[in-house]
């Protein structure tokens, strides 16, 4: 009989970590980077809840509060930079941002 | 079976929104394509007991974030022409490499039973309920100081994102 193991969750979370991470790095818009940062956060907080179930234990789901409110927090800044950056450069392309010659 | 449905019908559904999320050219169907994410990993967070964790997500994460992403895109405009040149050569080849590198490992590490990750805790037989007074009632004591440094984090990044956002230019053409 199949069963639903921890190691499936796990398995999914590792997928969409990884998917996160190719995007952030084939993409050059800066709100699609945004999308991809919050696509791997979300496959830890999936890892944290599995965790929780297989070991019984609550504190998992607590730490996904905060991770939660550290994305919430990020997505705020870094939206409200992307915003003035757009007002001075008129486009979302990280290509574009090369004021400190980087 | 039920149960095995259950995990295979919103895990492929999270797959499909992610590819979306990073290959679709319209950034309102990406942000459509991080809703259908979000949403269906809330329906696996109750599927794994945790629910209120998931309610949380559908209202944090599909709600609250995904209306500023959305409200950011209407700001800034549609703009599909994102160039498709590579700035740094042979870019997509590299990135795909350390991709399978990357999703072998972890997907290695995460079925292969030669990484013990029970090795410390034992595997237990009974589930924890993710209600509101569990959570509370950890989070309001043993995690009470995280949980102020958090609250003043949330604090600076609403005060940060006033003044990012501002216009000071606009200010001086109305005084």
């Amino acid at each position: 009989m199949l069963e639903v193991t921890t190691d499936w969750y796990l398995t999914l979370s590792a997928i969409l970590f990884s998917i996160g991470f190719f995007g952030m790095m084939i993409r050059r818009n800066a709100l699609i980077m945004f999308m991809c940062i919050e696509l791997m956060l979300n496959a830890v907080n999936l890892t944290f809840i599995s965790a929780s179930r297989h070991f019984g234990q609550i504190d998992g789901q607590v730490a996904v509060f905060f991770v939660l409110v550290v994305a919430a927090a990020e997505v705020v800044v870094g939206l409200a930079i992307i915003v003035s950056i757009f007002r001075k450069q008129s486009s979302a392309s990280v290509d574009v941002l090369n004021l400190s010659r980087g | 079976m039920f149960e095995v449905i259950l995990f295979l019908i919103p895990s492929s559904l999270i797959i499909i929104g992610a590819l979306i999320v990073i290959f679709a050219k319209n950034p309102v169907h990406n942000a459509m394509g991080l809703v259908m994410t979000l949403v269906s990993i809330a329906i696996i967070y109750i599927t794994l007991n945790a629910t209120f964790v998931a309610m949380v997500q559908m209202l944090v994460y599909a709600g609250a974030v995904m209306t500023l992403f959305l409200f950011v895109i209407m700001m800034i405009g549609v703009d599909k022409k994102e160039q498709s040149k590579e700035s740094i050569k042979g870019q997509t080849f590299l990135v795909s490499g350390v991709f399978l590198i990357l999703i072998s490992t972890l997907v290695y590490v995460a079925i292969s039973s030669e990484f013990r990750w029970d090795l410390w805790f034992d595997a237990v037989e009974f589930t924890v309920e993710g209600t509101p007074q569990l959570i509370a009632g950890t989070l309001f004591t043993s995690w009470i100081f995280p949980f102020e440094i958090i609250s003043i984090l949330l604090i600076v990044a609403t005060a940060a994102a006033i003044a990012l956002a501002y216009d000071t230019q606009r200010k001086k053409e109305d005084a």
